[in-house]
């Protein structure tokens, strides 16, 4: 089957109502033929009640019971849908500043991150905001959609005066890949099919650029990390002293005979075997779900990582890191949280606030040092034992952390390690 | 050279592996919430890829409504013996004879809501910490906010503005006693997928879904099987029609539809192609627009 080769594209959207989100995301739905006739005629009738013209798409995207009778968007909602080249996932996050920690969620497994730009209001703070985020949470592709397209009369002018407006404040950020489309997601102009009302442009419309964008070395394949999450020892005929340690590929690519290191104990070893239901492995890689035996017999338990020895991260106790503070209580600083980071769970600390971000401007704030809801700033933190870390630029999991709060047991921070 | 990249269902069958190990090595007596239908017998078979060689570490729970199609039952005595886990049953039936809950009244009567107590009854004397469900994101605007991780208060509810956020693959279990969390490992499959993964791997499904001749009625837009707990209502008759099921629920409300598919392959070919969602023929889903919000927010699955 053709379907064989193809892959798994997750993209988050980021955008307000106004900026057309939920009508380009209702569209690339629509176009793309991810609607079933049920929902377009719930999605029609309610159309017709609200006394609409036409089909509003943005009601597709319609979730809670609060969010249709607000008309926001209050947490992250997932979409799917597949064209004849890939499958995808869309994050959808709401826009408002107060959901910075949802637009975080989103953009953390993302391979891709779409930024709406009203045409007719250009760059705005939230721009910026989402521009940021996606930096900060190293989304390693950038779409920046100019929506809205039809309201400027389709003027290539006012189209580049943003993207100049965009270049200009991002060369602050560290995006590696930005691309830019003018579209109109009402009328779907450049969403699926390509616009006839701007045949100065001529890239392709998004949904090709998403088919097209190369994913396939966003993981990183160089530095093998194995965070072992569990023992396997079936003690069943045949299996008598197999001893297999389960987990999923962080980073990098493992085959039987590699000589290995367990951290953070140091022992050496080999890969014996790589297995699966299906039989052995010659190699294994990222991000793959495998069990794997060693050639000795060392102790080996969740929360430990198999490396190569040859290419091994850091064990630190302290360490900066730049964290999104996720919950209404504020942070306490020499406060002991639990720290969950890949398999691995310590206590930990934040030993000093290092400078909080205004991601309007970018500036560093020195002065107020209080972490609340949304909050971004860098922090030194502090654990208990040894973390195997590697920075968050280099390895998407094995720098990636978030801090629970111990007595309500709640996510109250996610971390990224610089 | 070979390449170094998975494709997608490589990707969501990797990811439903992590989770499934996640359950096992943060909780204390999870099990895996068993319907029968072709979801919860995909979780089954990723549960039994996770842990290989070792059999699966979870029971199965059952929640019974007393209403099903016999070769449900049939189907699932038989992979609970192939698989060689244990099985709970939580009985609605029971539930009914106690006093606990009370039968609906009226046209479109069902027992899909009194699951909800029997679920909640057998996870708390059961003592399960976390119930591993089948449920998908794609089938429900409701489901579609359902994080990986799903924390339940002490009396079961779920509350959808006030959930724990998700990062990356971190997925936090921690917990109060008395509170439950449910798993949903194939959260970022659609029904496409499942299919796709289905014949890719060869996995045994009940004959019910697969088109066979059947007696059915027709109401409510879809092909109702005769059974025992039908009861007809003036100017239905009931025809033989060749039909099959697009999801398994009660036999009382699950509507079957015409069609010719009866290999995967064909049925492949027939959910690529088909106009309506997946519950479009489920009356339970119909009641108003936030029927499934309701009902999962209460504890449904």
């Amino acid at each position: 089957m053709a379907i064989d080769n193809n892959q798994l594209l997750r993209f988050t959207t980021a955008g307000s109502v106004d900026d057309g989100k939920s009508t380009l995301i209702g569209r690339l739905l629509y176009d793309s033929k991810a609607i079933f006739e049920d929902q377009l005629d719930a999605v029609t009738a309610t159309s017709k009640r609200k006394g609409y013209d036409g089909v509003d798409l943005a009601l597709f995207t319609d979730g809670l019971r609060d969010e249709r009778e607000q008309g926001i968007t209050i947490d992250v909602a997932y979409r799917y849908f597949t064209s004849p080249k890939r499958k995808f996932i869309i994050a959808d996050t709401p826009g408002h500043i107060q959901y910075t920690r949802n637009m975080v969620t989103g953009a953390s497994t993302a391979n891709a991150a779409l930024i709406l730009i009203d045409a007719r209001h250009g760059v705005i703070e939230q721009t910026k905001r989402h521009a940021f985020i996606a930096s900060l949470l190293q989304i390693p592709h950038v779409i920046v959609c100019v929506n809205k397209m039809d309201l400027v009369e389709y003027s290539e002018t006012v189209y580049n005066n943003i993207l100049l407006q965009f270049e200009e404040f991002s060369s602050k950020l560290y995006v590696k890949d930005v691309r830019f489309l003018p579209m109109s997601a009402l009328d779907g102009d450049n969403v699926v099919n390509r616009s006839t009302n701007m045949p100065w442009f001529k890239g392709a419309p998004l949904l090709h650029t998403l088919e097209t964008l190369h994913i396939s070395s966003d993981l990183n394949k160089i530095d093998a990390r194995f965070p072992v999450q569990t023992v396997l020892r079936p003690q069943r005929e045949g299996f008598i002293d197999y001893r297999g340690y389960a987990g999923r590929l962080a980073s990098g690519i493992l085959r039987p005979g590699d000589e290995v290191v367990v951290l953070p104990s140091g022992f050496n070893s080999k890969i014996k075997t790589i297995d699966t239901d299906k039989g052995p492995l010659e190699e294994a890689y990222a991000p793959m779900s495998i069990s794997v035996t060693l050639e000795d017999d060392i102790d080996v338990s969740r929360g430990d990582m198999i490396v190569k020895k040859n290419n091994q991260p850091e064990p630190k106790q302290e360490f900066d890191a730049m964290i999104c503070w996720l919950h209404n209580d504020s942070a306490k600083t020499r406060t002991k949280y639990t720290i969950l980071h890949t398999s691995n769970e310590q206590i930990a600390m934040i030993k000093d606030v290092v400078y909080k971000v205004d991601i309007n401007s970018y500036s560093r704030i020195k002065d107020d040092k209080e972490l609340q809801m949304n909050s971004i700033a860098r922090v030194t933190i502090k654990t208990t034992r040894p973390l195997m870390i590697d920075e968050y630029r280099d390895n998407r999991v094995t720098g990636s952390f978030t801090l629970i709060n111990n007595a309500t047991h709640e996510t109250v921070a996610a971390g990224m390690i610089v | 050279m070979s390449k170094y990249y998975l494709n997608y269902l490589g990707e969501l069958e990797s990811e439903a592996i992590y989770i499934l190990r996640e359950v096992w090595a943060q909780f204390n007596n999870p099990v895996i919430l068993f319907s029968g239908g072709k979801d919860s017998i995909l979780v089954a078979h990723l549960a039994k890829k996770a842990f290989y060689p070792s059999k699966i570490p979870f029971p199965f729970m059952h929640v019974d409504t007393g209403h099903n199609f016999p070769e449900t039952i049939k189907f699932r005595d038989d992979l609970v013996k192939e698989l060689g886990v244990e099985l709970i049953v939580g009985s609605v039936q029971e539930a009914i004879n106690d006093g606990r809950v009370a039968e609906e009244k009226g046209k479109n009567a069902t027992r899909n809501v009194l699951q909800i107590t029997t679920l909640l009854d057998a996870i708390e004397s059961n003592k399960v910490d976390c119930a591993i469900g089948g449920g998908r994101r794609d089938e429900e605007k409701a489901r579609a906010k359902e994080r990986f991780f799903s924390h339940r208060d002490d009396f079961g509810q779920w509350d959808p503005k006030n959930q724990r956020p998700e990062l990356w693959n971190i997925l936090n279990g921690k917990h109060f006693e008395g509170e439950h969390f449910r798993a949903f490992p194939i959260s970022n499959w659609t029904e496409m997928d499942v299919w796709n993964y289905i014949l890719r791997e060869s996995i045994e499904i009940p004959s019910l879904y697969l088109a066979h001749q059947r007696d059915v009625v027709w109401r409510s837009n879809s092909w109702i099987p005769v059974s025992e707990h039908l009861k007809l209502e003036e100017g239905e008759k009931i025809e033989s029609k060749k039909i099959r099921f697009r999801t398994l629920g009660d036999i009382t409300i699950t509507g079957g539809m015409e069609s010719e598919a009866d290999t995967l392959e064909k049925i492949v070919d027939e959910v690529s192609s088909m106009k309506q969602t997946e519950r479009g023929n489920r009356t339970d889903d119909k009641r108003s627009e936030s029927a499934m919000e309701d009902r999962k927010r209460q504890g449904y699955f």
